[in-house]
């Protein structure tokens, strides 16, 4: 509970920081504070897939249902984290382009990221058998995760080979440490979050060995 | 066996040429958009229709129970996946050549003069296909709502194949005035050893009942 409230409190603090002390920036004007949440969400989709690959390698090996479980809690909150990584991108998109959405590699990878977190979801909803469900995740996700470089490797060429790459704005050092608070502190609510999740699924996993137990027994 | 994947491949083929067809009718009729989509067309029609390749593949054993039997013998599992590897590789194959000719007459595409890299693009595409199609199929054949599972699984993934493929196809088709196609054709190369790899691996893992 206490990691929850200093989560919570983290992200209120370093948003409240990075909003109040980085100037406007010279052409975005204030519409750049977005990035204080967009950008850290981003990493923390990064690592969460980072936990899912880990977490999927290690079940198979030792085929320890409690890795299969944090594997799909870090997913669940890595999809959510994703899906606000999209969302504020597209919301800052639409004055900063003119348009809600662009082919621009980053934004396209991220997406299909997005849609491998889906399908490894998917797969754990349409499938009843525990044992079943964990080995076929475990290797989803790893194989998933193995592909994550690769795909974004291929859709910035696939930008990048017919016109020149837009410049990486360098960031002015009065918004890095914004930037680096508004980290820590969402990676603190990440794992909050997927410790939550995680117990709430040790939770449902424990009751239904017990009914399993149930119906051995003749009960 | 040999029948009944002859009258799977009339099926599943005819449904991708139905699905360069309606391609057809809606990116069109102007010829210069035509000719432009061909590509991704034929591919995306690869796509759609190989979906429904890798399912029946896993299929047979499914309806006549045979899956377990074939388990308990004797030897490594991966004997299994390259059986089936083989066998959706052939069939592709054929079905990929059907496209790329119906492709070529419908979307009026010019057959340039390095076509033997064409190929070899082509090829290498299709051994992407069919290794990520059969592994996530030996899944999504033996889950519920098969049908939308597989394509949800593994088209996300096979984004690098698609990328790579068209780029390159489209760059050999017309003049490759900066060489990318080695470049994208390396990367399908790389993609198609490290998942035929990492496939293997993880096959035993999954096709335990």
């Amino acid at each position: 509970m206490w990691l929850g409230v200093a989560g919570f409190g983290a992200v209120i603090a370093a948003q409240a920081y990075a909003i109040l002390t980085s100037p406007a920036e010279r052409d975005m004007g204030h519409l750049q504070k977005i990035m204080y949440v967009h950008v850290p969400a981003a990493w923390m989709t990064f690592l969460a897939f980072f936990v899912v690959l880990v977490f999927s390698v290690r079940y198979l090996w030792r085929r320890n249902e409690n890795d299969d479980l944090l594997a799909a809690a870090a997913a669940e909150v890595g999809a959510t984290f994703n899906g606000l990584t999209l969302l504020l991108g597209m919301i800052w998109g639409r004055p900063a382009w003119g348009v809600w959405w662009v082919w621009d590699a980053r934004l396209t990878s991220t997406l299909v990221l997005f849609l491998i977190f889906v399908g490894y979801l998917a797969l754990r909803a349409l499938v009843d058998d525990a044992d079943q469900r964990a080995r076929w995740s475990a290797a989803v996700g790893a194989i998933g995760a193995i592909n994550v470089p690769i795909v974004y490797m291929s859709v910035t060429w696939w930008r990048t080979l017919h016109q020149p790459p837009s410049s990486a704005a360098t960031l002015d050092p009065a918004y890095t440490l914004g930037l680096r608070l508004n980290a820590i502190a969402l990676l603190v609510l990440m794992i909050y979050f997927i410790k939550k999740r995680y117990d709430i699924a040790r939770l449902e996993r424990s009751v239904e060995h017990m009914a399993e137990a149930a119906a051995m027994r003749g009960t | 066996m040999e029948l009944r994947a002859k009258v799977g491949f009339n099926s599943v083929a005819s449904l991708g040429v139905t699905i360069l067809v309606l391609l057809g009718l809606a990116l069109g009729p102007d010829t210069d958009a035509l000719r432009n989509a061909a590509v991704g067309a034929v591919w995306l029609a690869a796509l759609f229709s190989g979906v429904l390749a890798f399912n029946r593949s896993f299929q047979v054993e499914l309806e006549s129970g045979a899956l377990e039997p074939l388990l308990q013998y004797p030897g490594p599992r991966w004997t299994l996946l390259a059986g089936k590897l083989l066998g959706n590789l052939i069939f592709l194959t054929l079905m990929v050549g059907i496209l790329v000719i119906v492709g070529v007459v419908l979307f009026g595409v010019r057959i340039p003069a390095d076509w033997p890299s064409l190929l070899g693009v082509l090829a290498l595409g299709i051994v992407g296909l069919v290794v990520m199609g059969t592994f996530y199929a030996s899944m999504a054949s033996r889950s519920r709502a098969r049908e939308v599972l597989l394509p949800l699984l593994l088209f996300p993934m096979l984004v690098p194949v698609l990328l790579a493929a068209t780029a390159a196809s489209k760059a050999l088709l017309g003049a490759d005035l900066m060489h990318e196609a080695g470049a994208w054709i390396q990367l399908l190369a790389a993609y198609d050893l490290v998942f035929l790899i990492a496939t293997f691996l993880a096959f035993e893992h999954v096709i335990e009942a």
